[in-house]
């Protein structure tokens, strides 16, 4: 051993670890990845955790699917379906949406601003680490739970769990206690990994790259760690809140002893309503890097957009008991929230515009991750205005709990975000593995998805006008839900077809896929600078720039950006 | 192969018709009938001719929101008409802006490979869609809070009904404070028409969770809250029946609390209060069967006005037949029916609260003739 590190030291690191790498078993690969603060490395750990909770949401979404597809189904038992709707949106926004979003976070955030790694690496790995833990926990309750239904269940009281439903009293045994448990340890992860990429941006950026010079993608993800750090503590505080009731006998939220039921509704929406921009600023960031570089144009109106960001970001801390409209509120109360929630469409609606100016007079390129930021516009102004119709309280008192919301909901979950994840793992998978994504594959993956998506998701607003509510695991023939929730199924079948494609692009395409470069898509921003994928260390020397889009300045020295910006 | 196949289509054709199959109510299907889950996954990806023929309904009975046939709920859908028209005109505008530039900005075949002109921004134009929308936004908040006003803050007429509407899992508790009524599941309201102005107005509260009173046609929903004591109120302009359901989940059996709001004439509406009035009946003939009711632990949960009876977990029985359904809407009120519901509660409500009694069918058969005496 002595002497092997003797010669590693005369002869230099390089050649004895190329050597050394030769000697490694899947083990060491193993270990490797297990034990790594290489913000890359977590990057890619955060996506495939995130994409690994979508496909097993997204079985219990077609299982949800199946039951409803007739009126009077026996497919599922009550227990049962209960379990499948509280598991699948818990599933998707704390195991699916927040790792997808900090895994893309992770990965690009370094490499956009010219950094080596995150400010706190260590941090980084325990935040990981968290949050994965916090997922099993959740899971483990399949096995360990007991919830209303009896042994061995999973928790049944909604993703957002309203009181006194999940007292003593009413949930028995611990599927509760598995939920709580398992969001408050993956809560500590995200604050963790939030403050980490706050402080990464704050301090870590090359030079030249002030605040007014960083891409948006990096913008976005400040404001949103931002808003994870003020929201996430009220959730935080509920839990702890909600523990103490079902372990210690305290009284905050268990109503039979003189508890409030809507103490725990203000404050699970205090951070639920932020928690939506949280994941759906993300995906604005993808839409802002991704629609310039394929309308070959700088984005239209970058201070606008940052602007419009932080206004959305305060904004939405104001809104959240639009979601509680109906839980006889004062009428002024209620006109409160009326006015904050609408003022949201202002922001929301700059955001259009400058995407739509940003593709006007461009020469648009219809690659997969264009073709996905596209239909998401298209969805975001969609769901903006079924937002509006929403937020507008006498119609919301209809609407509020119905299939409606649903719909509304699913747009922004689906629409958005999941459209923007596709569209950034079409648009940096080249980077993180050196290979493209096969593009045919990739445009089979658009068209179903997105006709997946508008027969299930269009088609889900009208039970909703038509007075079906949310969460019911049947519903009564003669009502003219039936042919409704049919077409929503097969739409169902329909996306999980276009997702098998997907998964099926990924696992090829990592063996054969067309070898990128270090730059496939003469983008603009640094992470396409380095090789694909990128050395352990980024970047050989810490690259200098002038303006927000430094290689757009390489590319054209005759005309570069910092002449105008 | 053939073989193979024979066998998949025989079991398809045999899952239908056990699952769908003749016009027995849905409810009726037996626990066995439930089992053959393998059989139903084949049923669904192919589907049948039930499923694709046009499905029959009483389109008077789709508890549709744009189908108002109350005050407030009229004032709702006129309000929804005008959100959905200006967010029409939007979406028309913006998305064929999109349409538009996604069509003319796409890069053409033979193009030269040069960039397009750069344009960072343009402030006037940005002040514009900055603008617009505030403005609109300042309409639609106005329009709103004026709807919310009329409804949440109307006077309570002199004359109105009032009802108390309590919440349990999973079942609907009226009771009639100024009349001395209590009932379940089936609201009877009067209907006001022409100059009589008639509204009920509801207190809603919970015994147990949240729970939510939704009754498209007839107004908004209003959540029953533990520990709050919220109000709603509706004005009926038609008579009928209304459907509605719980909104709010509260546990397993969520699907299963359905509401039934029968709007009466005012003159179906005294008679229906007269008898609601009345005791129970006391039919000697049926002694026996009254005799298990008040000997078994029935008396816990359910009251029956004028006997021992007076549990407040269940819903009052005292005029059971006057109902149409039976566990909150869930069986159609039938001799039959109530029998089965006794036997076994779980088979039609898995996760229900009431137990299955165990009684003697020598028992069980009194205790329904008893019951359904309770006109």
């Amino acid at each position: 051993m002595n002497g092997t590190a003797n010669t590693s030291e005369l002869s230099g690191a390089m050649p004895s670890r190329s050597i050394l790498a030769s000697d490694k078993n899947v083990l060491d690969h193993i270990h490797a990845w297990l034990v790594t603060v290489d913000h890359k490395k977590l990057g890619l750990m955060y996506l495939i955790y995130g994409l690994f909770f979508f496909v097993v949401a997204g079985i219990e979404a077609a299982l949800i699917r199946i039951q409803l597809a007739v009126p009077n189904n026996h497919f599922l038992t009550p227990q049962v379906f209960n379990q499948l709707f509280t598991m699948h949106g818990t599933t998707m926004v704390f195991l699916v949406g927040m790792p997808l979003i900090f895994g893309f976070g992770n990965y690009l955030v370094p490499l956009m601003i010219g950094a080596r790694d995150l400010a706190f690496p260590r941090l980084n790995a325990f935040g990981f680490w968290l949050s994965a833990f916090g997922g099993l926990l959740l899971y483990f309750s399949f096995i360990g739970g007991e919830g209303m239904a009896g042994a061995g269940s999973a928790p049944d009281v909604g993703w957002f769990a309203y009181a006194p439903l999940t007292a003593k009293a009413f949930s028995k045994g611990h599927s509760t206690d598995y939920w709580i448990l398992g969001i408050l340890v993956g809560g500590f992860g995200s604050v963790a990994t939030a403050a980490n990429l706050i402080a990464t941006i704050l301090s870590l950026r090359c030079r030249g790259m002030t605040l007014t010079k960083m891409p948006l993608l990096v913008w976005l993800n400040l404001i949103m760690c931002g808003m994870v750090l003020v929201t996430i503590t009220p959730l935080t505080a509920a839990q702890i809140m909600l523990l103490l009731d079902r372990f210690v006998g305290s009284h905050f939220f268990d109503t039979q002893a003189g508890g409030s039921a809507t103490l725990w509704m203000h404050f699970f929406w205090i951070f639920g309503h932020p928690e939506v921009y949280i994941l759906v600023i993300p995906a604005f960031a993808i839409a802002s890097e991704v629609i310039p570089v394929f309308s070959r144009k700088a984005i239209f109106g970058y201070p606008a957009m940052v602007g419009a960001t932080i206004a959305i970001a305060f904004v939405s801390m104001t809104v959240w008991a639009h979601h509680m409209f109906t839980i006889g509120m004062t009428s002024t109360g209620n006109t409160f929230f009326v006015i904050s929630t609408m003022t949201v469409s202002v922001p929301t609606g700059i955001k259009i515009f400058n995407w739509l100016g940003t593709m006007w007079g461009g020469k648009i390129r219809f690659e997969t991750p264009m073709l996905f930021s596209i239909a998401f516009v298209f969805h975001l102004l969609f769901m903006g205005l079924t937002g509006i119709m929403l937020s507008a309280a006498p119609f919301n008192w209809q609407l509020n709990a119905s299939y409606f919301v649903v719909a509304h909901f699913h747009y922004v979950l689906v629409g958005a975000i999941v459209f923007m994840i596709f569209a950034g793992v079409y648009y940096w998978f080249p980077k993180a593995t050196g290979r493209l994504l096969n593009p045919r594959l990739g445009k089979w993956h658009f068209w179903l998805f997105l006709i997946g998506f508008h027969m299930t998701f269009d088609t889900m607003h009208i039970p909703g006008v038509l007075g079906m509510p949310r969460r019911i695991y049947t519903y009564e023939a003669g009502r003219g839900w039936g042919i409704l929730n049919l077409i929503c199924t097969l739409g169902a079948a329909v996306q999980a077809v276009a997702v098998l494609i997907f998964v099926w692009n990924i696992l090829i395409s990592l063996r054969k896929g067309q070898r990128a470069g270090a730059d496939p898509w003469d983008a603009w921003t640094l992470e396409w600078s380095t090789s694909s994928p990128p050395p352990e260390y980024n970047f050989a020397e810490i690259p200098t720039v002038k303006s927000r889009r430094p290689l757009w300045d390489i590319k054209h020295p005759t005309d570069p950006d910092w002449k105008y910006e | 192969m053939p073989h193979a196949l024979r066998k998949l289509v025989f079991l398809t054709c045999w899952a239908v018709k056990r699952c769908f199959a003749g016009d027995a109510p849905l409810y009726l299907i037996s626990p066995a009938r439930k089992k053959h889950i393998t059989g139903k996954i084949v049923l669904l990806i192919l589907a049948q001719q039930r499923i694709f023929a046009v499905e029959k309904f009483d389109s008077t009975l789709v508890p549709s929101i744009f189908a108002p046939e109350s005050v407030p709920a009229h004032s709702i859908s006129h309000l929804a008409g005008f959100v959905l028209a200006i967010t029409g005109i939007i979406f028309v505008v913006v998305g064929g802006l999109l349409a538009y530039a996604v069509v003319r900005f796409r890069r053409r075949t033979g193009d030269d490979g040069t960039e397009p002109a750069q344009i960072y921004g343009s402030g006037p134009v940005e002040a514009a869609w900055t603008i617009v929308p505030i403005l609109i936004v300042v309409v639609l908040a106005l329009t709103t809070a004026r709807v919310v006003h009329e409804i949440q803050d109307a006077r309570q007429p002199s004359g109105a009904l009032e009802v108390q509407v309590i919440g349990h899992q999973w079942w609907w508790e009226y009771r009639y404070p100024k009349l001395g009524i209590v009932t379940a599941n089936e609201l009877h309201v009067p209907v006001s028409q022409g100059d009589t102005h008639r509204p009920t107005f509801l207190d809603l509260r919970s015994a147990d969770v949240v729970h939510s009173f939704w009754v498209p046609r007839l107004a908004g929903k209003t959540d029953l809250i533990p520990n709050k004591i919220n109000s709603m109120w509706i004005e009926p302009e038609r008579t009928g029946l209304f459907l509605g359901q719980c909104a709010k989940y509260c546990g397993t059996q969520h699907a299963k609390m359905l509401l039934r709001v029968s709007v009466d004439t005012p003159e179906d509406f005294d008679r229906w209060v007269k008898a609601e009035e009345q005791n129970a009946e006391k039919d000697p003939t049926v002694a026996a069967g009254r005799l298990v009711f008040e000997q078994t632990a029935c008396i816990n949960c359910h009251a029956i006005k004028g006997t021992v009876a007076n549990g407040r977990f269940g819903p009052d029985l005292t005029h059971l037949m006057s109902r149409d359904t039976l566990a909150s809407g869930v069986l159609s009120n039938s001799p039959e029916n109530l029998r089965a519901w006794i036997k076994s509660p779980e088979q039609f409500k898995p996760g229900v609260l009431m137990p299955a009694m165990n009684l003697k069918d020598a028992d069980l058969d009194q205790l329904v003739s008893y019951l359904t005496t309770l006109k």
